[in-house]
């Protein structure tokens, strides 16, 4: 039962009825696409462009092309992996979590921001594969046996459980949104009128028609897989932190890092799915739909998880003193002082500061300042990550190869090509797919105080039959008098 | 074969509650019922029993258990040992992290397939359906016109519990 509040804030605003709702999302997967979009999607496959150009060069002369060196093995490759694998996880967490627990907000963020993660993990992909060197070869992860001799996969490695969890995730992802999508693409398919429209999205609504029996298994579906993808997105990032915590390099060893991954991972997460929110409530004209309240609140979760990630930095600096372990304080002295402090201290500012402000109603509830955090937040998970890998590596326990990394050309091309590859998958989203979850943000809009049943006052049958509970939900207990 | 039927065609949802239970009451046979959205009380209204989906989730997730252990038992500890950083060739805390996935694996595809298998949801090129508004903001109680069935007494009836059209449609395949 849904409890409604008078003092609660509604959760669609603008008394929009069921038809306003189809109306309000349909019309720009309908509509020929405006040249704001255009001009977004040229920029976006120009990045595309370049990432293309990077892969040939990786692949074609071998890492040999990135900065990698002998002491730093690893570096904007797995920063890159580890920022693209957090971002998603708001996603999941918004579309999963959110659901267990009932927060009826989510509906109208949960399909962006579930395409937000799928993406985000295609992105996140490209990394380990090309730093295989040879993608060709990327089945040699899966446990087949050996071709020439009778070896397995070494399921004891942390590197192996990823390949499970991001290949798990991933899929998983892509069902939960798909399935999520079937009646979306069928109210599409319905309204259509072209020819190519009308089979395209028949195709893709798989004979959805809406019946009651569909949705009652609908709705289970939605909730198992809500329940098993919750510790699914928890294990992610976790076994993600395991590729580090499991090794013995200074920095990394420590057994603080699978909730102070996971945490930094909804971090980042939300503040990507606040940025492509407040761009999307702008340009498709969904400010009903994603109002301040939403923002507010994705703002306050992004405050906590970034707290976690403030007492997850001060604990690590606290505990690396306490262990009385000389290498791991020097790793620590390292970080803030050494030659990469620039990029601790960044990390700091972005990530421990930035959130806090937060704090302040009036940031919380404002657009631009929201716009400015969430861009400060994701540089600054980018660097924690920069910081974890590179600043752990570079000095390690043997000084004779201490080492300095700086990124070639191409690791740069290939992160601003993955940002590419992301904004053109999403923007491809935006534009053929429904960015609102129709069905579910129907399924609320009753519950919203300013909507109410007044919603459908020209049927004179509704006088007769509209329960006269004002502000009640439709899922209350309703009285069964006989109506005739 | 071609099916006729009488489409009542509802704008609310409690008040398509109320009709669902009214319409079973009276003793009509309603054939299926077509919303935009999942309604709430509609599996007690229509009788649907519960989803045996849960179920077989579980037991698609216990098989990927299984088979995760299997695999990871089998060639790590039969088939190939190898000696990995001096521990247990079997060495079940390791094989926590894959047995997990697998079962969350196996636990979402079979049942996302099985659902789309019993619901005999597949893509195809056409979708006939019996009106077009039940899924934009309609709700639609179709009821199929066979012998003993009069279209003038289900009209009535469905008038009667709220609905704002009750129309008539004759659908082949369906």
């Amino acid at each position: 039962m849904q409890h409604v509040s008078p003092v609660r804030e509604p959760l669609v605003t603008g008394g929009k009825t069921y038809h306003d709702v189809t109306q309000d999302v349909s019309r720009q997967v309908e509509a020929a696409p405006n040249i704001r979009w255009m001009a977004a999607l040229a920029v976006a496959l120009f990045f595309l462009g370049i990432f293309f150009y990077s892969v040939y060069r990786t692949l074609w002369y071998g890492i040999g092309e990135w900065g990698l060196n002998k002491t730093v093995g690893w570096a904007w490759d797995i920063t890159n992996f580890v920022w693209w694998v957090g971002i998603g996880h708001a996603g999941t967490l918004i579309s999963a979590v959110l659901l267990l627990f009932r927060q009826k907000w989510r509906t109208s963020i949960n399909r962006a921001a579930e395409a937000m993660t799928i993406f985000a993990v295609i992105c996140a992909a490209m990394f380990p594969v090309l730093h295989m060197g040879r993608p060709w070869l990327a089945f040699y992860v899966f446990p087949l046996q050996n071709t020439l001799g009778s070896l397995w996969a070494n399921f004891n490695s942390p590197l192996l459980w990823d390949v499970f969890a991001i290949s798990t995730y991933f899929t998983v992802s892509l069902v939960f949104w798909y399935t999520g999508l079937v009646p979306d693409f069928a109210t599409i398919r319905d309204r259509a009128k072209g020819p190519i429209a009308k089979v395209a999205y028949s195709l893709l609504s798989m004979g959805w028609k809406g019946s009651a029996k569909h949705w009652s298994r609908y709705e289970t579906v939605s909730l198992i897989l809500a329940g098993v993808s919750t510790p699914l997105v928890l294990s992610v990032h976790t076994i993600v932190s395991m590729d580090f915590a499991t090794s013995v390099v200074p920095g990394w060893h420590t057994t603080i890092f699978p909730p102070y991954f996971v945490a930094g991972a909804i971090f980042s997460g939300f503040a990507m799915v606040l940025t492509l929110m407040l761009i999307t409530r702008v340009v498709f004209k969904l400010e009903d739909y994603i109002t301040l309240e939403h923002i507010a609140l994705m703002n306050k979760i992004m405050m906590i998880t970034g707290s976690i990630v403030g007492v997850a930095y001060i604990t690590e600096f606290f505990i690396a003193w306490y262990s009385q372990v000389e290498f791991e304080q020097y790793a620590f002295i390292n970080r803030a002082t050494g030659p990469y402090w620039w990029a601790y201290w960044s990390m700091m500012t972005c990530n421990v500061i930035t959130p806090q402000l937060v704090w302040i109603r009036r940031i919380r509830y404002s657009i631009p300042a929201t716009f400015i955090l969430s861009i400060i937040v994701n540089i600054g998970m980018w660097f924690e990550r920069f910081v974890i890998i590179v600043t752990s590596l570079h000095r390690d326990y043997l000084p004779s190869s201490w080492a300095m990394f700086s990124p070639s050309w191409i690791d740069i091309g290939i992160y601003v090509g993955t940002l590419g590859l992301f904004f053109t998958l999403f923007l491809l989203f935006a534009k053929f797919f429904p960015v609102i979850n129709m069905a579910e943000v129907k399924s609320v809009l009753k519950y919203t105080v300013d909507n109410g049943p007044t919603y459908t006052g020209h049927d004179p049958h509704h006088a007769v039959h509209q329960p006269a509970t004002h502000g009640v939900p439709a899922s209350a207990p309703v009285n069964h008098d006989k109506h005739d | 074969m071609t099916k006729r039927f009488a489409l009542g065609i509802f704008d609310d949802e409690d008040v398509l509650l109320h009709a669902v239970e009214n319409v079973r009451e009276a003793g009509v046979k309603i054939y299926e019922v077509f919303t935009p959205f999942p309604i709430h009380g509609m599996d007690d209204a229509l009788g649907i029993e519960r989803s045996r989906l849960p179920i077989a989730a579980f037991f698609y997730g216990l098989t990927g258990l299984c088979f995760a252990l299997w695999l990871q038992i089998y060639t790590l500890g039969f088939d190939w040992p190898m000696i990995i950083g001096g521990k247990p060739h079997i060495a079940l805390p390791a094989f926590i992290p894959v047995s997990f996935e697998l079962t969350v694996f196996f636990c979402c595809h079979g049942m996302v397939i099985t659902f789309y298998a019993i619901s005999k949801l597949y893509p195809r090129w056409k979708t006939p359906v019996l009106d077009v508004r039940s899924t934009d903001d309609k709700f639609v109680v179709a009821i199929e016109l066979k012998e003993g069935v009069d279209l003038g007494n289900v009209t009535q009836l469905l008038r009667a519990n709220g609905a704002s059209e009750v129309n008539e449609k004759e659908m082949s395949k369906f």
